[in-house]
C-alpha cells in the first residue's frame, strides 16, 4: 500500500502529475481553488497508488510527498 | 628602518598587496599595467596565493567579486580601457558590499587611446562609471612609496567599508623607478566578514550576496545604508597634503604624478618671490574639502592642473563654492604639463589678482 | 509506512516563483538533492546568475551570490580559486551561459575550473518574455524572431555540448532531459555525478538539462515536454559528450 500527500497550498495546476500517474488516479479539483489561485491535484483513489513517485518526480514543485 | 629596495611603481603595488595580505589576483593584460600581473604570476604561487589571467577585464572583475565574496583579500589591476569593462562588475560589488582593491594605471583615452599617462579616468573614477548611486574609495598616490603605502591601506579601508578601493595611478608612476621603503610588518585590519559566503556548515543561517531588490522600498532601504556609508568615509577618510601653504597666495590644485611637477614650480616661483601653495589630494573620493577651507581666507586664486581636459576643476569649484576664482591648465593624450607653462599661468593670475 | 519522496532539504520551503509546469522547479530539485545526498550543503556555494532563475538564492540554502549576467563561471572561479575546498556550482540559462557568458564559460572550461555548472536550455529568453536565445531552433517563434528564427537573419542554435566538449579541460559534460520521469531520474544521475567529479578534484563538469518554458512557447506544460522530446531532442541529442569513462 502507498500513501500521497500533496502539500495544496503549493501546487500550482499544472497537471504535469496527472499526466505521469501510470494509474491515472490523479485529477485537479476544478470544484476548489488553492491558496494561490490555482485548481490542486488530488488523488481520486488512493488505494490504487502503488507508490511509484511518478507524480511527485515530475512535479515541479515539491507539493507531492510519497510514502510507502 | 625597513627594506629599501628600488622598485618600478607597478611591482611596488603588488609587492604592497601581498604584504597586506592579498594572495589572490585576477588580472588581464594590458600596457601600460601588465608587470602587477607579471608580478603577483611571479610571486603569489610561492606564497600559497592564486594568481589567474583571465579572459577579460570583465571576468576578471566577476572573479574579484567570487573570491571577494569569500571574505578573502582580493586585487585586480588594469588601464583605463579594460576599468571601463570592469564597471558593472563594480556596480555590484558596490550594491552588494563586496570588499577588493582594483587598480587603474591610467592611459590617455577616449577609446584605444594611447599608452602615456593620464588622469582622464577621474570622472569614471569618482563619479561612477558604473550605474547607480554608488561610491568607491579612490585613493591617488604620487610617489612609488604612496603606491606601496595607499595599497596597503586600500586594503584596510576595504575591509573595514565593505567597499572597493581603487588605486588611481598613472602610466608614469607605474612605469617609473623609485626607492621604497618597506615596513617590516604591516598593520592589517582584522575585520570579522560574517556576512562572507564560505559555507554555512550547517552551523549557521544562509549567507547570501546579491545586489538585487526587487521590491523598491527595500532596495532604498538598502541605498540609504549605502549613503550612511559613503557620508562616513567622507567624514572619516579624507586625505590631503598641503604643501608650502603657510603664506601662499595662489595655490596649484593637482594629484598624482602632476602634484610632483606642481612641487618644482612651486620652489621655481619661490625664487621669483611668487607665494604658490600646493593642494594635493590624496583621496579623491571622499574629496577633501577640508583643504580649501584652511587655506580660503588667504587663498586668492586657484590653478588646477590635470592631465586631462578638467575633471577634479569641477570638485574644485564645489569645493572653493565661490569664494575665489579656479583657473584650469590641462594637458590631454598623454602629454605631460609643462612647467614653465604652469610659471607663466601663474604669473597671470598673479598679476590679475595680487600684484593689480 | 516511510517516507520515499520529499522535498529535499537543501531546498528552502518557500514557493518557487515559476510558472506553473516550468521544470526549473524540477532542476532546482535534482541539484537540491544531490546536495542532500553527497551531504554537501554545508560547505556549498551556488552562484545564481540572471535569467528566470536569478534568485535560486530564495530556494537554495546553501550560500550563495547572484552575479552578472552571464558571469558565473568567472565568478564561480573566483570563489573557488579562493576556497579550494568548497563545492560551487552556477546555475544558468541558456541566454546567460551561451549568449552573453559564451567566454567566459568556454574558458572556465578550458582551464578546467573544478567546478559544477547547472546549464538549464530552453531555447528562450524567459524572464524578458520571450526573446530569441543562442539556442532557439530554426523556425522557432519568439518576440524577436516573430516570423521565425531563420538561418540567414538570426544564425543557427548552438550546441553548447558538443562546443565544449572539444576543450581538454572538461572533465564531464552531460546532456539530460527533463522532459518525462524516466530522463528525470537520469538527469539526476547526471547532476549527482558532476558533483561527484568536482568533489573528487576531477575538473570541470556541466550538465545541460533541456527544459520547458510553458509561459513563453505558448504551450501547456504537458504540450511542452512533449516539444522538448519532439523538437529539442533532435537538435540537442541527450548524451555524454565528454568523460564518458570518467570513474567516479
Amino acid at each position: 500500500m502507498a500513501q500521497v500527500t500533496f502539500i495544496t497550498d503549493k501546487c500550482k495546476g499544472c497537471a504535469l502529475c496527472v499526466h505521469a500517474c501510470p494509474k491515472h488516479i490523479i485529477k485537479m479539483n476544478e470544484q476548489s481553488l488553492n491558496e494561490k489561485g490555482y485548481h490542486p491535484a488530488e488523488i481520486t483513489d488512493m488505494d490504487k497508488c502503488i507508490g511509484c513517485a511518478f507524480c511527485a518526480t515530475i512535479c515541479p514543485d515539491c507539493v507531492i510527498i510519497v510514502e510507502k | 628602518m625597513g627594506q629599501r629596495l628600488l622598485m618600478k611603481g607597478n611591482e611596488a603595488i603588488a609587492e604592497a598587496a601581498i604584504r597586506a595580505g592579498c594572495f589572490h589576483y585576477f588580472g588581464y593584460p594590458i600596457t601600460p599595467q601588465t608587470e602587477i600581473a607579471h608580478y603577483m604570476a611571479k610571486k603569489l604561487p610561492k606564497v600559497g596565493g592564486v594568481f589567474l589571467q583571465a579572459e577579460s577585464e570583465i571576468a576578471a572583475v566577476n572573479m574579484v567579486y567570487g573570491a571577494g565574496s569569500t571574505g578573502i583579500r582580493v586585487m585586480t589591476s588594469s588601464s583605463s580601457p579594460g576599468i571601463s569593462l570592469k564597471q558593472e562588475g563594480l556596480s555590484y560589488m558596490a550594491g552588494s558590499q563586496v570588499p577588493a582593491v582594483v587598480v587603474n594605471i591610467v592611459r590617455a583615452g577616449p577609446g584605444l587611446g594611447g599608452i602615456q599617462p593620464a588622469q582622464c579616468d577621474y570622472f569614471q573614477a569618482c563619479k561612477g562609471g558604473g550605474h547607480g548611486d554608488y561610491r568607491q574609495i579612490v585613493l591617488a598616490p604620487s610617489s612609488v612609496q604612496e603606491l606601496y603605502e595607499l595599497t596597503v591601506e586600500a586594503f584596510n579601508l576595504a575591509d573595514r567599508y565593505r567597499i572597493v578601493v581603487m588605486i588611481l595611478g598613472d602610466g608614469i608612476l607605474g612605469q617609473m623607478m623609485e626607492v621604497v621603503e618597506f615596513r617590516d610588518k604591516e598593520e592589517i585590519a582584522d575585520i570579522e566578514k560574517p556576512w562572507a559566503v564560505t559555507g554555512h556548515g550547517g552551523k549557521r543561517k544562509q549567507n547570501v550576496i546579491t545586489s538585487i531588490h526587487l521590491d523598491p522600498a527595500v532596495l532604498e532601504k538598502m541605498n540609504q545604508n549605502l549613503q550612511d556609508k559613503y557620508r562616513l568615509i567622507t567624514e572619516n577618510e579624507c586625505r590631503y597634503e598641503l604643501y608650502n601653504s603657510e603664506d601662499a597666495e595662489v595655490f596649484i590644485v593637482a594629484y598624482g604624478t602632476v602634484a610632483r611637477i606642481a612641487k618644482s614650480i612651486i620652489e621655481m616661483a619661490k625664487n621669483e618671490g611668487l607665494k604658490v601653495g600646493l593642494i594635493r589630494p590624496i583621496t579623491l573620493w571622499p574629496f577633501p574639502q577640508e583643504a580649501f577651507d584652511k587655506v580660503k581666507d588667504r587663498a586668492k586664486a586657484f590653478l588646477t592642473v590635470e592631465m586631462s581636459s578638467g575633471q577634479m576643476i569641477e570638485d574644485v569649484r564645489l569645493a572653493v563654492n565661490g569664494t575665489g576664482p579656479v583657473y584650469f591648465h590641462g594637458r590631454m593624450g598623454g602629454m605631460v604639463p609643462n612647467k614653465f607653462d604652469i610659471l607663466a599661468q601663474i604669473k597671470e593670475i598673479y598679476s590679475r589678482h595680487i600684484n593689480s | 509506512m516511510a517516507i520515499i519522496f520529499q522535498k529535499p532539504k537543501a531546498l528552502k520551503d518557500t514557493s518557487m516563483h515559476y510558472c506553473p509546469g516550468c521544470t526549473h522547479g524540477i532542476a532546482h530539485r535534482l541539484v537540491a538533492e544531490a546536495m542532500d545526498e553527497l551531504n554537501i550543503e554545508g560547505d556549498t556555494i551556488g552562484i545564481a546568475s540572471v535569467g528566470c532563475s536569478y534568485n535560486s538564492y530564495d530556494y537554495f540554502g546553501c550560500d550563495m551570490i547572484q552575479c552578472p549576467h552571464g558571469r558565473a563561471p568567472a565568478v564561480a572561479t573566483g570563489v573557488k580559486r579562493s576556497n579550494p575546498d568548497k563545492i560551487v556550482f552556477t546555475y544558468q540559462g541558456d541566454g546567460d551561459l551561451a549568449a552573453i557568458g559564451t567566454a567566459e564559460i568556454i574558458h572556465a572550461a578550458a582551464r578546467g575550473e573544478n567546478i559544477t555548472v547547472i546549464f538549464i536550455n530552453n531555447t528562450i529568453y524567459g524572464m524578458t518574455s520571450g526573446q530569441m536565445a543562442p539556442t532557439t531552433l530554426l523556425n522557432q517563434f519568439s518576440t524577436t524572431t516573430p516570423y521565425g528564427r531563420q538561418a540567414d537573419l538570426h544564425g543557427f542554435p548552438i550546441k553548447v555540448c558538443e562546443m565544449l566538449a572539444t576543450l581538454e579541460g572538461a572533465a564531464y559534460i552531460e546532456r539530460v532531459s527533463l522532459h518525462d520521469v524516466k530522463h528525470i531520474r537520469k538527469a539526476k544521475e547526471a547532476v549527482k555525478k558532476a558533483f561527484k567529479v568536482q568533489q573528487q578534484k576531477k575538473g570541470f563538469s556541466l550538465v545541460e538539462l533541456l527544459s520547458t518554458c510553458p509561459t513563453n512557447w505558448g504551450l501547456n506544460p504537458v504540450e511542452a515536454l512533449n516539444r522538448i522530446r519532439d523538437e529539442m531532442i533532435p537538435n540537442y541529442p541527450l548524451g555524454v559528450f565528454r568523460g564518458e569513462s570518467l570513474e567516479v
